[in-house]
């Protein structure tokens, strides 16, 4: 059954046009028809001008991401009965990356960006040996929802780090990181864990999951960032500001069974980190003058016993 | 890779390189490795020449399955995950026509783990290799013989370039886009073999279009052969596993030309399902939500996403689509591209992969044989390539005249008056194409496509580009694929009319068995002055197997 839909595609074409401006589309389209063939009906129908990224049409080639009603989403897999909303469909370009034209944005600061994830094995041995390495079938498991990824930049796109930071990895890049920290064969591990343990690695990650949401494959950067965290902490990188903000947090709740935010910022920033202590006196001040700092002696919770059990037995279960 | 550091080398791509087309390969790539059982080299050979339709060129074939399981670990080695056995080694399925368990394979998504394992590789190089990414292909130069380097145009600016270069390699992909019902990427508009014709160079074998039997239904989506490897059903709407009519010993597995066959016959009988019995079934319930998620997951995901089946729960629809195309630039075994039928050779020319016909598919590919193909070949070519090009010198390129010659082409485009669209053109291809040079062809069929298509290009003359841009101008990329597709689907035609036997994909209704008397021949499509084109025939290699009745 058809039914007719506007689409509302935000159009940018830099030769004639000074900001991206929303141009409306009447269509028909068929029942069970996807967003990139209702954009190339747009395409062939409304307006051949239309610009967009695509080439597979079968969500393995990582190109036609963009965003949908608002969210990076892949067009080719997206059916348009599942996101038309009162009749309309919004379409706009991905987040994060600068518009080229209409739909198509510069991908080449998220392909750059991968680079720092070193993304090949190290195999510590040059050349090519006459039989195949071993691997478990566990640890190919292992490495197999970070070999999953597209490269299509939604998670790059919707990453709200990556919105006040460009110098953060990006989620795609951390999933990377994954692929190789992980991968039995690779000799490198320490290395991988290092690199990404400094700043504007995986601790700079705020947990939002906009990465994992949006994420149209198996990777789900969120969860390998986490299993990142979780290797980098037990293999000891602790000297640095995420790290050490963990264990601060893990201290001062198993101490106290509250956060005490007194603690915590120099605890995290290293309390012989000079710098680092100052940089925080700003945030402080204003803090103050708002009347939103915490009380100089923290409270302590009435259950406290229970807390103190209950990180006894993480403890536990943990060895 | 063969020569990244040793020279001065570019690659140049109208995507990323993350973006080709092979990502999209599912189950497998083949190695007579034995990881489980008693594989040998030998058998591989032995199932590759049948499944050509003895078609192939037994040397090549050799070449590419000797070669196997040393590219198999060299892949292991640069890091592709590859799925395991529970004793460690990489595990191994089975595929249609294949005697062994023979596919390597990573889950289902082969192409795409081997694709970004070599994307990996670039990294690692660093500057040493410059992508151009996003660049269309416009010319290939070639004169006296010699290959001089291609016009490109940036799709970002618009902007035209000469490249000059002392040896091309072209690995530039298939032609499956000109039919309806395909599982090709859109950028498979064979650009790259279309540029080499019009330079002059013979296009052979260009009848031979492999169906696959797996298509998702409507949509041509590749479901891959690995789901029958893994126990999957064909069934009809009786519920009739129909392959034991056709292939009672190979039965699901059969070679994809007999399976496509048999499914379009069951739709012609009207045993299709579905309210028009339009197509057969895929049916997977029997192997369980475990083995289809940890073995099949993007089969899975295809058919809930694209036409919101389950597969756990419901057989698939599907039907065949056009897949793979065997026919493409001739080369000899080192990849270097023949300038005629005598075994002249183009010097600095080199291809590997699907736009390049060795041939070691013949009539027909055998599933898994693709990847490898690219892989070995492209490993031969990038060999041959280091030996050669420090003897050859950087030939002169007239650029302006290059270049004039590429703006000209685009100013063409603009230059109709517009009574015709585009798009029009493009999906009454494709109807042709897939109706009438489809599964069954036969010389009513063909002629009347032959007629067909000559229309559409007298009114391909009349479109207009609407867009004046510069900067991803898609209506002109649009209209440049068009010209290419118009004149490589006459030469599938005319290979096809031609060609009175049926062997391998190529199956004429009206002539409907092989006849090895008359053509054990590569068809060579030769372009004439007047832009039409002239067919010649090589022999077959032919080196140990004596062309038999080919069972399954």
């Amino acid at each position: 059954m058809a039914s007719k839909v506007t689409m509302r595609i935000q159009r940018f074409d830099p030769a004639v046009d000074e900001k991206p401006h929303d141009q409306d589309f009447e269509i028909e389209l068929p029942a069970g028809i996807t967003i990139l063939k209702a954009l190339n009906k747009v395409r062939a129908e409304k307006d051949p001008t239309l610009a967009l990224r695509y080439s597979c049409g079968s969500a393995i080639c990582g190109s036609c991401a963009m965003k949908v009603n608002g969210h990076a989403r892949l067009a080719c897999k997206t059916q348009v009965s599942d996101c038309t909303v009162d009749g309309v469909l919004r379409i706009a370009p991905m987040g994060n990356l600068k518009i080229l034209r209409d739909l198509v944005v510069d991908m080449d600061p998220f392909f750059d960006s991968l680079g720092k994830a070193k993304p090949y094995l190290e195999a510590g041995n040059g050349s090519v040996p006459e039989f195949e390495r071993k691997q478990r079938p566990e640890e190919f498991l292992q490495i197999d929802p970070s070999t999953t990824c597209i490269l299509c930049a939604a998670c790059y796109s919707d990453c709200n780090v990556l919105e006040v930071d460009d110098n953060f990895f990006g989620p795609a890049t951390l999933a990377k990181a994954h692929r190789f920290i992980f991968d039995s064969r690779d000799v490198d591990t320490q290395a991988r864990l290092r690199a990404v343990s400094k700043k504007t690695g995986v601790w700079d990650c705020t947990h939002c999951g906009e990465c994992s949401t949006r994420c149209p494959t198996e990777t789900k950067p969120l969860e390998r960032i986490e299993e990142i965290r979780t290797k980098a902490m037990a293999d000891g990188f602790h000297d640095n500001v995420g790290a050490r903000h963990a264990l601060g947090f893990r201290e001062t709740v198993g101490k106290r069974g509250i956060l005490d935010e007194n603690y915590l910022p120099a605890r995290s920033m290293g309390f012989f980190n000079l710098p680092g202590l100052l940089s925080l006196v700003p945030i402080g001040l204003r803090m103050m003058m708002r009347g939103k700092n915490p009380p100089l002696i923290p409270h302590k919770i009435d259950k406290l016993e229970e807390v103190k059990k209950t990180f006894a037995r993480f403890e536990e279960l943990r060895k | 890779m063969e020569l990244v550091g040793q020279m001065d080398v570019a690659v140049i791509t109208k995507v990323y390189p993350s973006r080709s087309h092979s990502g999209a390969a599912q189950g497998g790539v083949a190695a007579a490795l034995g990881n489980v059982d008693g594989d040998s080299v030998e058998a591989h050979i032995y199932d590759t020449v049948k499944g050509a339709d003895y078609l192939g060129d037994q040397d090549a074939i050799e070449i590419l399955c000797n070669d196997a399981p040393r590219t198999i670990y060299e892949m292991e080695h640069l890091g592709c995950p590859f799925s395991r056995t529970e004793d460690h080694k990489i595990n191994q399925r089975a595929f249609g026509g294949h005697s062994f368990l023979r596919a390597c394979f990573s889950a289902d998504r082969t192409g795409h783990a081997l694709l970004h394992t070599l994307v990996e590789q670039t990294y690692k190089q660093g500057g040493k290799l410059k992508v151009y990414s996003e660049w269309h292909m416009n010319r290939l130069i070639v004169e006296d013989g010699v290959c001089r380097g291609v016009v490109a145009m940036d799709i970002k600016t618009g902007r035209l370039e000469v490249f000059r270069a002392k040896a091309v390699l072209f690995a530039s992909g298939g032609y499956g886009q000109a039919f309806k019902i395909t599982s090709n990427a859109a950028a498979n508009t064979g650009d790259g073999i279309v540029a080499a014709y019009r330079a002059g160079i013979p296009l052979q074998d260009m009848e031979f279009v492999q169906f696959h039997p797996t298509g998702l239904y409507q949509h041509g989506i590749l479901l891959t052969e690995g789901a029958r490897g893994e126990g999957g059903y064909l069934i009809n709407a009786d519920g009739d596993r129909f392959m034991s009519t056709y292939a009672p010993s190979k039965m699901e597995l059969g070679p994809r030309d007999i399976v496509s066959r048999s499914e379009q016959t069951e739709i012609n009988e009207g045993r299709g399902a579905g309210p028009n019995k339009e197509y057969v079934l895929l049916d997977l319930r029997h192997l369980g939500k475990e083995k289809i998620m940890e073995r099949l997951p993007q089969v899975y995901n295809l058919a809930k996403d694209f036409i919101g089946v389950d597969c756990i729960e419901d057989p698939v629809p599907i039907q065949p689509t056009a897949h793979y195309s065997m026919g493409g630039i001739p080369a000899d075994n080192d990849c270097q591209v023949y300038l005629d039928d005598k075994g002249q050779q183009v010097t600095g020319f080199f291809v590997a992969g699907e736009c390049s016909c060795i041939s070691v598919h013949g009539a027909n590919r055998l599933g898994t044989n693709s990847l490898l193909e690219a892989l070995v070949f492209g490993r031969r070519a990038g060999k041959k390539m280091l030996d050669v090009t420090p003897g050859l010198k950087l030939a002169d390129v007239n650029e302006e005249r290059e270049l004039e010659a590429a703006k000209k082409e685009i100013a063409t485009l603009y230059a109709g008056d517009g009574s015709e669209d585009l798009s029009v053109i493009r999906e009454e291809l494709k109807e042709i194409m897939t109706y009438k040079v489809g599964v069954y062809r036969c010389a009513d069929d063909m002629l009347q496509a032959r007629s067909e298509i000559k229309g559409l290009r007298e009114r391909f003359a009349k479109v207009q580009v609407k867009d004046p841009g510069t900067n991803f101008n898609l209506n002109l990329i649009d209209a440049l694929e068009l010209s290419n597709m118009l004149e490589y689907s006459e030469l599938i035609v005319s290979g096809g009319l031609a060609r009175e036997e049926s062997r391998g994909a190529h199956f004429r209704t009206d002539f409907p068995t092989r006849d090895d008397q008359n053509w054990m021949h590569h068809t060579m499509a030769f372009r004439t002055e007047d832009g039409g084109h002239e067919l010649r025939y090589k022999p077959v290699t032919v080196t140990r197997f004596q062309p038999e009745e080919r069972k399954y």
